[in-house]
C-alpha cells in the first residue's frame, strides 16, 4: 500500500524547466518553459528526454523537442555541459533533487551555439593542437622505451589529466570574450601536463612559445572562476601560475642566450 | 623577458611583452613611487617642518626632471594607458560568478580607472600648478571639501589598486604558485591595503588640520 501511495505522490510531482533555446546557429535565442513529470533520482538529461518524448511546452503548445548533446552519462566526456542555474556544469551529473526550481538552462554562449543547448567547442580542440597537447612517440623506427616518470610527479600530473575538455572553465572565464582571443584556462593546464611528462618535455619550448603567442597565458586576468567551476577539481590557477614562472624564465633566458 | 619577445622578432609575442611590461611597470617603478610618495606625505603628521624638509630633499635629487620623466611619467603613462585598454577588453561576470576573486578582479579595474582620473587631476592641481610645493600650499588645497573628498577617494583607490595588483603580480611572475600561497598573499596584501590607505588618510587629515 505504502508503495502505491508513494508512486501516486511521485506521479503528481513535476519538474519546471526554463530553457533558453535557439532554432539554429544564426537565429535569435528565446525562452521556453516546460513542466515534466518527476521521477526519483532523475538528472537534467532525463528531464530533457521527457521533453523529447512529449514535446509540449508549459502552455500546452506543441513545440520542437529541445536539442542537446550527451554521450557517456557519467561525467567523463564533457559533451553535455550547459549553464544550469547560472553555473556551467554537466547535465548528466546535475541531479534534479539538488537543483532549485524552476531550473534555468542555457547553452554555453562563449562557444558558437548550433541549436538549443548544442555548442561547437572546436576552439578548444584548436587550442590543444596549438600547444601540442600530446606526447609524440611516433617515429620511422622503434624509439625504444622513454624515460621514466617520478612517482611524486605522476601523482599530481594525474589530476591534470582528468580534464575532459568540457568547456566549463572557458565559459566562466571573463577574459574569454569577443574583445580578446584568450584560449582559456584548460589549455595552460594541459600544456603543463605534457611538459611534466619526461617524453612530452622534449617539446617544452614549442608549448611555451604557443602560450606566449596570441590568446596565450598573458591574457589571463586572475579572476580565478575556472578553478571554482571545474568539475574535476583541476588546480587550474596553480597550473597557470606555474606556467607563468616557466614561461617568464624561458623567455628571459632565451633572450639572454642569444 | 618581455623584451625577449620583441627581440626574437615574433610579432605574435607582442601581446605577451605588453602584458608583462604592464604588470612589471605597475610595481617597478610605479608602485615603488607610490610607496615613496605616501611616506613623504606621512611626514605631514610630524609637522609642517618635517614635510617641507622631505619635499626639499626630493627637490635636490640630481637630474630631477630626467629621473622624474624616466622613472615616473613614462612607466605611469604606459601602465595607465595599457591598463585602460586591458580594463576595456576584460569581461565582467561577477553578477553570475560572485566568488571573492572575481569581485576583486572587477575592483582592480574600477580602482584602476578611478586612480587614472585621480592622478591626472592630482598632477594638474599640484605638480603642474606652478605653485611651490610646501605644507601651506597643500593645506590650502585639501582644506576645500571637494578637493579633500577627491583626494580621499584617490588615496583609497590607489592603495587598493597597488595592493591587490601586487597579489596579481606575484601570480603573473610565478612567485605565488599554489592555492595556499595565493590565499596567504591575499590576506597579507589586503592588510597592506588597509595600512597604506589608513596612512594616506591620516596624512590627509594632518594636512587639513595644519599646524
Ligand atoms: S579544466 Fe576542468 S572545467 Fe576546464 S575543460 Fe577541463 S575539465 Fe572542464
Ligand atoms: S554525457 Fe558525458 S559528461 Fe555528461
Amino acid at each position: 500500500m505504502a508503495a502505491t501511495e508513494k508512486q501516486l505522490e511521485q506521479a503528481k510531482r513535476t519538474v519546471r524547466l526554463i530553457i533558453e533555446r535557439q532554432k539554429d546557429a544564426n537565429s535569435e535565442p528565446y525562452e521556453e518553459e516546460f513542466v515534466v513529470p518527476y521521477r526519483a533520482g532523475m538528472n537534467v538529461i532525463a528531464a530533457l528526454m521527457e521533453i523529447q518524448r512529449n514535446p509540449v511546452n508549459a502552455r500546452g503548445d506543441a513545440t520542437a523537442p529541445v536539442t542537446w548533446e550527451s554521450n557517456c552519462l557519467e561525467e567523463v566526456c564533457g559533451a553535455c555541459t550547459m549553464v544550469i542555474n547560472g553555473k556551467p556544469r554537466q547535465s548528466c551529473s546535475a541531479l534534479i533533487d539538488q537543483l532549485d526550481q524552476p531550473i534555468r538552462i542555457k547553452p554555453m554562449r562563449t562557444f558558437p551555439v548550433m541549436r538549443d543547448l548544442v555548442v561547437d567547442r572546436s576552439r578548444m580542440f584548436a587550442a590543444l593542437k596549438k600547444v601540442k597537447a600530446w606526447i609524440p612517440i611516433d617515429g620511422t623506427y622503434d624509439l625504444g622505451p622513454g624515460p621514466r616518470m617520478a612517482e611524486a610527479e605522476r601523482q599530481w600530473a594525474y589530476e591534470l589529466s582528468k580534464c575532459f575538455t568540457c568547456g566549463a572553465c572557458v565559459e566562466a572565464c571573463p577574459n574569454v570574450n569577443e574583445k580578446q582571443s584568450f584560449m582559456g584556462p584548460f589549455v595552460i593546464s594541459q600544456a603543463r601536463l605534457f611538459n611534466t611528462h619526461p617524453t612530452g618535455a622534449m617539446h617544452k619550448a614549442d608549448r611555451f612559445e604557443a602560450l606566449m603567442d596570441e590568446g596565450g597565458i598573458h591574457e589571463c586576468g586572475n579572476a580565478q572562476n575556472c578553478v571554482q567551476v571545474c568539475p574535476k577539481g583541476i588546480p587550474l590557477t596553480t597550473s597557470i601560475a606555474a606556467m607563468n614562472r616557466d614561461i617568464n624564465w624561458f623567455s628571459l633566458t632565451r633572450w639572454l642566450n642569444r | 623577458m618581455a623584451t625577449a619577445a620583441v627581440m626574437s622578432g615574433n610579432a605574435a609575442n607582442r601581446g605577451f611583452l605588453f602584458r608583462r611590461l604592464h604588470t612589471l611597470s605597475g610595481v617597478i617603478p610605479v608602485g615603488m613611487f607610490l610607496l615613496e610618495h605616501l611616506f613623504t606625505n606621512a611626514t605631514a603628521t610630524v609637522g609642517p617642518g618635517a614635510y617641507n624638509n622631505a619635499v626639499n630633499a626630493i627637490q635636490h635629487i640630481p637630474f630631477l626632471h630626467v629621473v622624474e620623466f624616466i622613472f615616473i611619467f613614462l612607466p605611469l603613462i604606459y601602465h595607465g594607458v595599457y591598463g585602460l585598454y586591458s580594463a576595456y577588453t576584460s569581461g565582467y561576470n561577477a553578477l553570475q560568478y560572485t566568488w571573492a576573486r572575481n569581485q576583486l578582479f572587477i575592483w582592480q579595474r574600477i580602482t584602476g580607472v578611478i586612480t587614472f582620473v585621480f592622478i591626472i587631476y592630482h598632477l594638474w592641481a599640484t605638480r603642474f600648478s606652478g605653485q611651490e610645493p610646501n605644507f601651506e600650499f597643500v593645506h590650502n588645497l585639501v582644506s576645500q571639501p571637494a578637493n579633500f573628498i577627491f583626494m580621499l577617494v584617490g588615496v583609497i583607490a590607489a592603495t587598493f589598486h597597488f595592493s591587490n595588483g601586487l597579489w596579481s603580480f606575484f601570480v603573473h611572475w610565478g612567485i605565488t604558485v599554489g592555492a595556499r600561497a595565493q590565499r596567504v598573499s591575499a590576506i597579507v596584501l589586503l592588510t597592506l591595503f588597509v595600512l597604506l590607505a589608513a596612512m594616506g588618510v591620516v596624512s590627509l587629515v594632518a594636512f587639513v588640520q595644519g599646524w
